[in-house]
């Protein structure tokens, strides 16, 4: 056997995970595992144990539900031909093994580090001297932006290589958020301060991280969530999106000075997070998701306070959104701008609601749904890839999520469930868990040893897979459109950098 | 122009018309009031993630405290939070609250630097970093600019060059990698300038306390002008602060 074949969410044993060796490695995750284009690569990394390195490799096919996993073992500093240059989608991860452990990926075309971690591999590669991409020329001129940025974001680099006005190359230098997340959640032993690094992993993203946290955690507990609990995480994180996407339409008309839009769009989020408030206490939902438990159940009432949040929001959103959709001077910024093909897409393994506006069918509540499944979920997909497509899919899927809670809502179940008696985690177990956020697919691994204890929690975010599409989607676009590009993807620093 | 105008007439008056007496929405979690009643001290210390409880007497530490309200519903007798959403202060000691206390969270007005109030009463531009902050304090912050909140109606403002501002607000433990460019942030803001922390990462390193990616060096060396507690916080919280720092009463 040359990988184990697992569900989401299912806890096997770690020792059942197949070691091959790296020569026998590389041909089996590409030609046996990606076999087409559902297949692809959700998460790929190390695991120090036993003073090796084990490369631990999971590739989900969305179309048999189905996640494969396998690994070799090695050691620090090795050297290797590496999976990036059969496909580009794996370059995150080589770069992270490289810049964790020092291990060198001979043909990766693009060998540096992502985040500048602490407990990194070489000490003498430091933030400040990232190794740029440049080009000699007379014509062409750098720019460079951040890692402080104009606006109240978080910190990160970009450096522009233009020409006039125009972008030939973007690159994206990340690492300034980097606070030792995974490392935490190592050290933090409390299941209560486990669960609190989960909702501040991104706190765009509470719902999503803590939930799939919470789901991981339950699952190495061999604790199965009760239906209420379920019920809750799935309208929550159905709300999340709703909030966010209403947030980013806010940005995006910010971006290109459309003051109507961007005030009426900023209201509408008020409510929406408000409603978070009225249910847990926070516009963020932090302290929401618990494992195992809720500490603020859902209600009859709660159910009835959301129909009158989403029913005076629904028809204000549909008006402002008709409106900026036929504003001549909006669509010309929008059309054809920041445009990442479906080929692209695929290629560098773009995931979520920027891969489904490219074209691309990546959507964890379809391919490999988990908890509250009473929806049959279909995903909504554009075509064109441009800005004005990840504009039009958050509008679709504001709709969309507000259809899911009223369907959610029609079948609320008994909310005065038990509380789990959470048991402690099972020994040798390795769990991998994904999530549909807002921004795409969650995924987080865990691993515990012969006592149960945590040995590795390892997050990753969507934007890892997205970041590059940001890249390339301005180049030969006007240096003046990179604001709105960006913020049409809007991906996460922290969750990049950890 | 009449989609606009008929959009301007179904949104009406969106301002929060008194940004110091509103009520914060639901259940808000705000500065807690801890009763006399006897519980397992041992276990309400121990249940805290991010060590905001210590005894002698009982007492909560605004600048650590998560607000996620778990010792409240585990000893609901002993702990309750309020809706109080005055939460800053300039002295961190007045960020804790001791068990029988119910009074308001107040700035020591003779720490308060007298330029501060002389020069930024009616005017106030803000140069925000974000220091390992994981963007909810940063959504609230851009919140509190918006319609609803509108800072804007006290002369302050979020401005996009440190050449520009009277001081920086800070969000986030204060990364390693961020240690650098805060500072030179902050040495390229003119003189005489002020230091916010904004929510309980930048104030105590919060849940991140203890990393060794961290590197808060910046916050030893130099005067803090303003604490605002939160996990984000709140805007209301973080207008009530500036205001009150600033002089203005409403």
């Amino acid at each position: 056997m040359h990988a184990i074949t697992i569900k989401n969410y299912e806890r096997i044993v770690f020792a059942s995970i197949p070691t091959l060796p790296y020569e026998q490695f590389v041909p089996v995750i590409l030609e046996e595992l990606m076999v087409n284009d559902a297949c692809h690569c959700i998460n790929y990394f190390g695991y120090p144990h036993d003073g090796k390195i084990q490369l631990i490799c999971c590739i989900a096919n969305d179309n048999e539900h189905t996640i494969h996993v396998t690994s070799t073992i090695t050691m620090h500093g090795a050297t290797f031909p590496s999976l990036t240059a059969h496909r580009l989608s794996f370059h995150f991860f080589e770069r992270e093994i490289h810049e964790q452990f020092g291990i060198q990926f001979t043909d990766h075309p693009w060998l540096k580090p992502v985040r500048y971690a602490y407990n990194r591999a070489d000490e003498q590669q430091t933030i400040a001297n990232y190794p740029f991409y440049s080009i000699d020329s007379e014509e062409l001129h750098e720019v460079g932006v951040g890692p402080i940025h104009a606006g109240i974001i978080e910190p990160g680099h970009f450096r522009f290589l233009c020409n006039g006005e125009q972008i030939l190359h973007l690159e994206i230098q990340l690492g300034y958020q980097h606070r030792g997340m995974e490392q935490l959640f190592l050290d933090k032993t409390m299941l209560l301060q486990r669960a609190t690094l989960a909702e501040n992993i991104a706190g765009d993203t509470v719902i999503g991280h803590a939930s799939t946290f919470a789901r991981t955690w339950e699952s190495l507990c061999d604790t199965m969530a009760t239906p209420s609990l379920q019920f809750e995480r799935a309208l929550a994180l159905e709300h999340e999106r709703i909030a966010i996407h209403t947030g980013d339409l806010s940005a995006m008309c910010t971006d290109l000075a459309y003051q109507l839009g961007s005030s009426v769009f900023g209201r509408l989020r008020t409510p929406i997070i408000n409603y978070f408030q009225e249910w847990a206490g926070n516009r963020f939902a932090k302290g929401l998701i618990r494992p195992g438990k809720t500490n603020f159940p859902f209600s009859p009432s709660l159910s009835k306070r959301w129909h009158e949040v989403i029913d005076a929001f629904e028809p204000d959103f549909i008006e402002m959104y008709d409106t900026l959709s036929d504003l001549p001077s909006a669509l010309s910024r929008m059309e054809k701008t920041g445009i990442v093909n479906r080929e692209t897409a695929s290629t560098i393994g773009m995931v979520g609601m920027a891969a489904r506006a490219s074209g691309l069918k990546r959507d964890i509540r379809s391919s490999h749904p988990e908890g509250w499944t009473n929806i049959t979920h279909q995903p909504i997909i554009k075509k064109h890839g441009d800005v004005f497509s990840r504009v039009q899919i958050r509008k679709e899927e504001v709709l969309q999520s507000i259809g899911y809670i009223k369907q959610i809502l029609e079948y609320l179940p008994d909310t005065n469930d038990p509380i789990l008696e959470m048991q402690n985690p099972k020994p040798n177990s390795f769990v991998i868990g994904l999530t549909e956020g807002w921004r795409g697919e969650i995924c987080h691994c865990a691993i515990t040893d012969e006592t149960g204890n945590l040995q590795l929690y390892k997050i990753k975010d969507p934007s890892v897979h997205n970041w590059l599409a940001l890249a390339l989607s301005v180049r030969n676009n006007e240096i003046s459109d990179f604001p709105i590009c960006n913020k049409s993807f809007d991906l996460s620093y922290c969750g990049n950098d950890l | 122009m009449l989609n606009s105008l008929r959009i301007l007439h179904h949104q009406g008056k969106q301002y929060i018309p008194n940004l110091t007496t509103a009520e914060a929405a639901g259940i808000f979690r705000g500065r807690p009031i801890i009763s006399s009643a006897n519980v397992d001290n041992d276990q309400l210390i121990a249940l805290c993630p991010t060590h905001a409880i210590s005894q002698s007497p009982i007492q909560i530490d605004l600048g650590r405290c998560t607000f996620c309200g778990e010792c409240t519903i585990t000893f609901p007798d002993k702990i309750q939070f309020t809706k109080d959403y005055k939460l800053s202060s300039n002295d961190r000691n007045r960020l804790i609250v001791y068990e029988g206390m119910d009074a308001p969270i107040t700035l020591d007005a003779n720490k308060i630097r007298k330029e501060i109030q002389h020069l930024f009463h009616g005017s106030l531009k803000l140069r925000q970093v974000s220091a390992g902050g994981d963007n909810s304090c940063e959504w609230e912050l851009n919140a509190s600019g918006n319609v609803n909140f509108d800072i804007g109606r006290f002369g302050i403002e979020f401005v996009a060059s440190p050449r520009h501002a009277d001081g920086i607000v800070i969000t986030g433990p204060i990364t390693q990698n961020m240690a650098e460019p805060l500072q030179r942030c902050y040495d390229a803001v003119p003189n005489p300038k002020m230091i916010v922390l904004a929510g309980i990462d930048a104030i105590s390193g919060g849940i991140f306390e203890g990393s060794k990616a961290l590197d808060r060096s910046f916050i030893d060396k130099y005067p803090i002008d303003l604490f605002i507690p939160g996990n984000p916080v709140h805007p209301l919280t973080f207008i009530n602060g500036i205001i009150q720092l600033i002089g203005i009463q409403s």
